[in-house]
């Protein structure tokens, strides 16, 4: 059984050598960008590596919901959550540029002499307390990740039940601090580029597309693996149309989110408020704005809504790579305008860096994956999972 | 004895009214229906249920509330009668999208309680079935199969021997 559930050699080799070129050619294109034109750097490599944080988070939230509701249906699907999950600590490492970035990203570290606002914001807003306030949201993401992850790797030799319990102790707080901290975390790296602006709900908004990300990037990473032949009897038609499920669910719940937040600024319209869409609605940023309005809501809604459209592979892996780009748009859309204020600059700086995180995550999670069985072969839900249908 | 309504077959375990099912589906009965304690596993396919019509409905429904919902603020707002509100447009879809969602849910969960009642033919105060003494048993422990008298395929004799065949332990014909 173990042995089934594991990945040739042959293949996670097959996975890793375009990744290692990824890597490789990327952080080259981002040394030579950095000594090129270093702030151009920092923003790039900012919209990389939190798209790609902002997946494994989804991942962390996905695996601990599972806990929480004892799901039995997604577990054959969740080792490769876990090990998605599992690469945090990886990009706690990756995070380190953008630290040494603070001064080209972040405006608040040189205010105007006469800014009333950021000098009272100064109190939280400063490099010490940011830097402080990233390892302990790195620290506590890092922390549970590697417990959860701990434990189910443990069940794959010891099939006892009480690491599903002991794993739930720690899923039931760890949504509540993820989300908190999450929070926090987009409050400080996305929101804070533009200081005087503020929007409590932001950290929502953030999380239910990093929600829409991972279960988008399960549903293609399940379908590679079924096109090669793994898993592909244990991961059914039906596990699909569950994530496809989600996929819906929570592409529906980021735009409720996203319309609430433009919602009341438009209503209020308070110039403090506002300015954060105007710049949003200059040049050919408007055209960025409107197709994040259809791509990452109206196409979707009306294309997933269906059953049908739900259990037909080749659509949903369609939709599930349109969902990943347009998450990636929408993570560009919030940074790039504080660079390039008057319409969209697409840099070759952006993909480098997209190159290098990708690369250098991706070659982990890959030999991650290898070295465990691919699914919880011990799991007492297991069975459940591989027989399970919809009603 | 007055009309008869159809043939009630008793069976015993929910294996049997599964593997019945399939049999009466297969001999062309189309007028039949199962009655069971408590949700079969694979009943629905064994029976040849196809999927429901009411999503569709429910979609219909939602679009209905959709359109009703923009024709009433525009209309009201923007030209019947136009008042200026905090500077804001007479009509926009800004404002109107909240109202808008909500008479779509409002009009999806109707068109979905009213659209299954009316399917499902609920609610009903009187069904022959429960003239047969035996049914009284379907809240308890056995499984029932119907036959109605109006499938074509229905024949007294027949019909009841067929049923016979498939395992039943009771089988009676129901008075209108």
């Amino acid at each position: 059984m173990a042995e089934k559930f594991r990945l040739e050699e042959q293949m996670v080799q097959r996975m890793r050598t375009p990744l290692v070129w990824s890597a490789v050619v990327g952080w080259i294109g981002c040394f030579i960008g950095y000594v090129i034109d270093a702030k151009q750097f920092h923003f790039s490599y900012l919209v990389s590596i939190i798209y790609f944080l902002s997946i494994c988070l989804g991942a962390l939230f996905f695996v601990m919901i599972q806990y929480v509701c004892t799901a039995g249906w997604s577990v054959v699907v969740r080792r490769i959550a876990e090990t998605v999950m599992r690469n945090i600590d990886v990009c706690a490492v990756l995070f380190i540029p953008v630290l040494i970035g603070i001064p080209h990203l972040y405006h608040w570290v040189h205010p105007e002499p006469n800014d009333i606002i950021l000098q009272k914001k100064a109190g939280y807003l400063n490099i010490k307390f940011f830097v402080a306030r990233a390892v302990v949201y790195f620290g506590i993401w890092v922390l549970i990740s590697r417990a959860i992850y701990k434990h189910s790797i443990a069940q794959d030799e010891d099939g006892k039940a009480e690491h599903n319990r002991r794993s739930m102790k720690w899923s039931a707080p760890g949504i509540l601090l993820l989300f908190l901290s999450g929070s926090l975390a987009a409050f400080d790296w996305l929101m804070s580029l533009d200081p005087h602006w503020y929007s409590t709900i932001f950290g929502v908004y953030f999380f239910s597309g990093s929600a829409v990300a991972f279960v988008a990037l399960l549903i293609l990473f399940s379908m590679y693996l079924r096109k090669r032949g793994v898993l592909s009897k244990e991961i059914t038609h039906e596990h699909y149309h569950d994530l496809g499920k989600l996929l819906f669910a929570f592409t529906v719940f980021w735009a409720y989110i996203a319309f609430s937040q433009y919602f009341l600024i438009w209503y209020a319209n308070l110039p403090e408020e506002t300015g954060w869409y105007l710049h949003r609605q200059e040049g050919s940023w408007l055209w960025v704005s409107l197709l994040i309005v259809f791509g990452h809501f109206l196409f979707p809604f009306l294309a997933l809504i269906s059953r049908i459209a739900k259990r037909n592979l080749k659509f949903l892996s369609f939709m599930a790579m349109w969902m990943m780009v347009m998450h990636y748009v929408d993570i560009y859309w919030i940074v790039m305008p504080t660079l390039s204020h008057h319409g969209v600059h697409v840099h070759w700086l952006d993909v480098a860096a997209l190159l290098a995180v990708m690369g250098t995550l991706g070659v982990v999670f890959v030999s991650r994956l290898g070295k465990n069985a691919i699914v919880p072969i011990k799991d007492p839900f297991l069975s459940e999972s591989l027989h399970f249908e919809n009603v | 004895m007055g009309e008869i309504y159809g043939a009630l077959a008793m069976f015993d375990t929910p294996e049997q009214i599964v593997e019945a099912a399939r049999r009466v589906r297969e001999r062309g009965y189309v007028r039949f229906d199962c009655h069971t304690p408590f949700p079969v596993h694979g009943l629905e396919a064994a029976m040849g249920l196809t999927r429901s019509k009411l999503p569709f409905l429910v979609l219909g429904g939602g679009a209905m509330g959709v359109l009703a919902a923009i024709l009433l603020q525009w209309w009201t707002g923007a030209v019947d009668y136009p008042l200026l509100i905090g500077g804001k447009p007479y009509f926009a879809m800004e404002f109107a999208t909240p109202v808008t969602f909500e008479l779509m849910v409002l009009f999806s969960a109707f068109t979905s309680v009213f659209g299954m009642l009316a399917l499902n033919g609920l609610p009903m105060l009187y069904h022959p079935l429960f003239n047969a003494e035996i049914f009284a048993r379907v809240t308890d422990d056995k499984f029932f199969i119907s036959i109605e008298a109006i499938d074509p395929r229905f024949d007294r004799g027949h019909t009841v021997e067929f049923l016979r065949s498939l395992g039943a332990s009771e089988v009676v014909l129901v008075e209108e």
